[in-house]
């Protein structure tokens, strides 16, 4: 049995635990709520850009080559991984997930004999893939000064994956980023951002039979459209992985602080009995003392 | 009374303008377009520029924006924009005093320094916004 005083200083010691826990709960609550707030606003123009790329590909029709982003290089044996993670842990199993899913792609892949390069982006990811696959890294992108402006960074990296795709560093891209369900869902999720896939949810216009009129011409708005359009793709799930990693964090940091709570209760109930154990004790040291006198 | 025409013009960061006009005029890369309520299917690109929205004869709100799409459809005008600010919002003041910052940051960068275009970019951009201003 513990001593008393052992006792004593491990409720204090859990107290502050706890305190410590429900605080960063109460900032990731808070920050939860930025990050929802602008991953929500810039739903409507990607929304729309998505509309747009899949109605202009429609126009295209079946069997015109488009720009290379679109209809890709004719070959997949490299691919690229952007995976994407948050700057810090505390949040459950958030990181671990996504670079869960990002080793069973990475295995896939090499199963079927491609070759695989990865771009992480956020110092935890690269962390938890450094054991394994540090010789597969090419590149690394720091979010640790963005805060809550990613668009210079989304930017940054749309521009950097166009431009090594042009150079011909690999033949198709694809993004492993944590999709925000909601509050307690965040589940990794794999999309393909090179060759640019047509967004299936997208809504057809009805043109009531009237034509398309483009300036300059279909190919030309393509061209300018769809390193736009990556840009957008990596900023949203920037943006998706920043709610959710805040949203995590809530969640752990709840857990961890109802944790400390019952903790607390099962230790304060063990200090009561081992102090009252000591007061009867003294009682009948007492009482026997008398007796014997 | 004619129809009116469903406008929108979002960025990425957010929804800047969204409701029912009577005429947008806007800065096409082929040229100046206006847009009224039945107009064709038409799809341009822009280029850096004001886009004017009108009701009646009267602008209504200038908006500042640098590059991007313009999408009409039966269902309205969508301008999907890089960047885009309300002019009535900006201070000319303010955008002088950056662009003043902006072009000492390029005499003191570098002849080979890589942040050169980005910064040459800024300064383009924020000179055709305070002239927008003025104009």
């Amino acid at each position: 049995m513990a001593s008393l005083k052992e006792l004593k200083n491990r409720i204090g010691s859990v107290k502050s635990t706890q305190k410590i826990t429900k605080a960063k709960q109460m900032v990731a609550a808070a920050k939860l709520r930025r990050a929802q707030e602008a991953a929500d606003a810039a739903k409507p123009y990607a929304r729309r850009m998505a509309n747009v790329v899949a109605n202009l590909t429609a126009a295209m029709g079946e069997g015109a080559t488009g720009p290379k982003l679109l209809s890709g290089t004719g070959n997949d044996q490299t691919h690229l991984l952007v995976v994407m993670t948050a700057e810090r842990g505390l949040c459950g199993g958030f990181n671990a997930n996504t670079a869960k899913e990002a080793r069973q792609v990475i295995r896939c892949l090499q199963a079927d004999g491609k070759t695989v390069k990865i771009i992480t982006v956020g110092k935890k990811g690269r962390e938890a893939l450094k054991s394994d696959y540090a010789d597969l890294f090419i590149d690394h992108v720091d979010l640790s000064e963005a805060k809550d402006k990613f668009t210079p960074f989304a930017i940054g990296l749309g521009k950097d994956l166009s431009a090594r795709y042009d150079a011909g560093e690999f033949d198709v891209a694809t993004l492993i980023f944590s999709e925000f369900k909601n509050v307690l869902t965040q589940s990794p999720k794999a999309l393909q951002l090179i060759p640019a896939e047509a967004p299936a949810e997208a809504d057809t216009i009805d043109l009531n039979g009237s034509i398309y009129i483009y300036e300059p011409n279909e190919t030309e708005i393509l061209e300018d459209l769809l390193p736009r359009y990556l840009n957008t793709l990596v900023l949203s799930a920037m943006l998706e992985n920043a709610a959710g990693e805040q949203a995590a964090s809530m969640t752990a940091m709840d857990n961890a602080t109802r944790n400390a709570g019952e903790l607390i209760d099962s230790l304060t109930l063990q200090y009561n009995r081992a102090r009252q154990a000591q007061i009867t004790k003294e009682l009948i040291e007492i009482i026997s003392g008398a007796e014997a006198l | 009374m004619a129809d009116k025409l469903q406008f929108s013009l979002v960025s990425p960061s957010r929804e800047v303008f969204s409701g029912e006009v009577d005429h947008v005029v806007a800065p096409g890369t082929d040229g100046e377009f206006g847009v009224l309520a039945n107009h064709a299917p038409f799809m341009t690109t822009l280029k850096t520029g004001v886009v004017r929205v009108l009701d009646g004869d009267v602008a209504r709100m200038r908006l500042f924006v640098r590059g991007g799409f313009a999408d009409v459809t039966p269902a309205g005008l969508t301008i999907l924009a890089e960047e885009a600010v309300n002019l009535d919002g900006v201070d000319g003041a303010e955008v002088g005093s950056q662009l003043a910052a902006a072009r000492e940051k390029l005499l003191s960068e570098g002849a080979d320094s890589p942040h050169r275009t980005a910064l040459q970019e800024e300064i383009d951009y924020l000179e055709a916004l305070r002239s927008a201003i003025s104009a």
